[in-house]
């Protein structure tokens, strides 16, 4: 398993795209703290760059890779290796190359311009929400066997994560506006990675706001570190999932 | 010499003899008794007994429980070498009944708890003309109570409780129906309220530290035609209060990190012709939260990292906001209704995007305050879980280039480019 890694992530890194989003997402981070004279507003740029652009390109890159590894996949299962050591060889080393990027391109200016606790629980969010995004990739990947529908699909769900999911929420709380519907909220949080990670940041961002009445109810969800631990539990599961239905799928699969 | 010159010169010479021999004469009279071991008095009591107005008490170091120790005579109390007062939970220390009095370099310690009679360490009954200062109170009930008193100054007081729940702790420094105090250079901590006044008028209240209070730093009603100068307030259970009052100014003082869903940074509540300027809030829920105010004038304020900069309720007219800065606030401005009969002007708001093509330090593009999300926010707090998502971001965005669900007077003509320097 550790060779077939090897040869995926040293694809990748000769593939340059990696290396072009590293580069990317450097330039966005430096010049958004560099602007601005008030590292408030380069955190947010920073924070829309991980909540946005890092799931839309890792979900992306991925699910085009596995398509363009196809043959190499083929050649690989008829070879006397395991189809799971294939397909978590190839799961690892794209969630390596695109954590890789995504901590060299944004790490090095947070930790320089930021304090320490909210740079690491930026990168920790990044790089799970990298992981997440290569995994719903893989699952629409092996879903569908045609390539334009598997990026389709890929790209709606990031829609759909990014956007359209805060927007049912919106839509939730209007309707449910006379009910104490705070609980409910935080558990509909964990539907979605994205908000999720959000929220982890928004509780070290803006600590005042969230000081207010329903504020005060997500804090002591999340703010706490029983909370933290279970918010981080529930961002591996997004990882899990989506990867273990990928790879039940793809072992029955008919290539 | 001329007669009427020499007669000029006799005159001058009697009155210089008069205030000499006055001079000379309250000398006399003023004796310094002193108390501590080993001295003419073993006790303040009987000292006080001894005294006579104008005299002074010179109390040595040592450990006194006397009980409650009433001084009704304008005697001037000095504590050498901080002696301690020791109210054994039960008594109230000291009670002033006379008028020039001065209480001077003690610890006063444990005074008695009752609900009834709001003991305190030091009670001021109808005086004036009371100096307190450069004590040490800790673990009182009330600390410095000043009830009918006027002209009375309270300075450089160390006052600390360490109560936890409200309703069994006083306030560090009450004054009630007072008028012309001077509260200087206190540093009160712990007690419900730091300094409290009601019904307390013309005074002034300088260079106070008031932190980590029970309910509020300050707290006043119904107290007109008072100032604020240079005080701070920090990390109090509710922040600071003023209710019912007007003609109030509150230059350079400091309000910091009082955080929860009840505490603000300064509640305003049917607060009248008041003049606010420079003013620090920093890191608090709200800011300042106006509730029935009119006429306020609130100037060269900066409101830095607050969950709310301002909250001001539709019931306030006639406020004028200009020359602030707002920086880093999650929201710069909330209100609860549609109606606005405030005035916005030359306000720095970080979060303008406008440009100034005539260069004369203020956006051509007016600024509207109010987000759409706040407004969401308002109606129906628990949105505030999707702050900062792109969506939202999106609907403000919309609303700042089309307001339609915002009120459209909710603006700043002349947002200022920069920040003030303050």
């Amino acid at each position: 398993m550790i060779r077939i890694l090897k040869y995926v992530v040293i694809d990748i890194v000769k593939n340059k795209i990696i290396i072009a989003y590293t580069l990317m997402l450097a330039l966005f981070s430096w010049s958004a703290f560099g602007l601005e004279d008030n590292t408030a507003k380069g955190l947010l740029t920073v924070l829309n760059l991980v909540l946005l652009t890092v799931p839309l390109m890792s979900v992306l890159f991925a699910t085009i890779y596995v398509y363009n590894s196809g043959e190499f996949i083929e050649l690989l299962v008829s070879q006397p290796v395991k189809r799971s050591a294939i397909w978590r060889a190839l799961f690892s080393g794209l969630s390596l190359s695109m954590v890789m990027a995504f901590l060299t391109g944004v790490g090095i200016p947070l930790l320089v311009y930021t304090d320490v606790g909210t740079a690491l629980i930026m990168l920790l969010s990044g790089s799970l929400l990298s992981v997440i995004f290569v995994a719903i990739a893989f699952l629409s990947a092996v879903i569908a066997r045609d390539k334009a529908k598997g990026i389709g699909v890929s790209i709606l769900l990031w829609l759909y994560f990014a956007l359209l999911f805060d927007g049912l929420v919106l839509f939730l709380f209007f309707q449910f506006a006379d009910y104490p519907i705070e609980k409910i909220v935080v558990l509909l949080s964990a539907l979605s990675p994205v908000d999720l990670c959000r929220i982890l940041i928004l509780l070290r961002l803006d600590v005042s706001a969230m000081m207010g009445y329903t504020g005060a109810v997500f804090k002591n969800f999340f703010g706490s570190n029983g909370g933290l631990v279970v918010s981080f539990l529930l961002l591996v599961l997004w990882v899990i999932m989506p990867f273990y239905f990928s790879l039940r799928r793809f072992k029955k699969k008919d290539l | 010499m001329p007669k009427e010159a020499m007669s000029t010169n006799k005159y001058l010479r009697i009155i210089c003899w008069y205030t000499l021999s006055m001079l000379v004469y309250t000398n006399i009279a003023a004796r310094v008794l002193e108390v501590g071991a080993g001295k003419t008095y073993s006790g303040i009591k009987p000292a006080l007994a001894a005294s006579h107005n104008e005299d002074t008490i010179k109390v040595y170091k040592g450990i006194y429980k006397e009980g409650n120790i009433i001084i009704d005579k304008a005697v001037c109390l000095e504590g050498v070498g901080q002696p301690v007062l020791d109210g054994e939970l039960k008594y109230e220390i000291l009670s002033v009944r006379s008028s020039h009095v001065v209480i001077r370099g003690f610890t006063l310690q444990q005074s008695g708890r009752a609900a009834m009679s709001d003991p305190g360490a030091i009670k001021v009954y109808d005086a004036a003309q009371v100096l307190i200062e450069n004590n040490t109170l800790l673990d009182n009930y009330f600390g410095i109570y000043l009830q009918y008193a006027s002209n009375c100054e309270v300075r450089n007081n160390y006052i600390k409780a360490s109560q936890v729940e409200e309703s069994q702790s006083g306030n560090g420094i009450h004054c009630w129906k007072s008028d012309s105090l001077r509260i200087i250079g206190n540093h009160v901590s712990g007690h419900r309220d730091g300094i409290y006044f009601e019904f307390v008028t013309h005074s002034v209240i300088w260079r106070n530290i008031a932190q980590d209070n029970l309910r509020y730093g300050l707290h006043f009603m119904f107290s007109h035609e008072n100032a604020y100068i240079t005080n701070y307030f920090k990390n109090n259970g509710a922040g600071v209060a003023v209710m019912f009052t007007k003609k109030v100014v509150m230059i350079n003082n400091t309000f910091e990190e009082n955080w929860g869903d009840a505490a603000y940074g300064v509640l305003f509540k049917e607060l009248s012709d008041c003049y606010l300027q420079g003013n620090n809030f920093v890191r608090n829920t709200t800011g300042i939260f106006f509730d029935g105010c009119n006429r306020l004038m609130i100037e060269q304020n900066n409101f830095s990292r607050n969950g709310w900069g301002m909250r001001l309720q539709a019931n306030c007219t006639d406020n004028t906001i200009r020359r602030n800065n707002f920086r880093g606030n999650t929201f710069d401005v909330a209100t609860n209704g549609s109606l606005v009969l405030n005035h916005f002007s030359e306000n720095y708001w970080d979060k303008y995007e406008g440009y100034d093509l005539n260069k004369d330090g203020l956006g051509d593009v007016p600024y509207h305050p109010l987000s759409l999300y706040s407004v969401i926010v308002e109606k129906n707090p628990p949105a505030m879980l999707l702050y900062r998502s792109f969506m939202i971001t999106l609907l403000d965005k919309t609303e700042k280039i089309i307001p339609s669900l915002t009120p459209d007077s909710f603006v700043d003509k002349t947002p200022k480019m920069r920040p003030y320097i303050l």
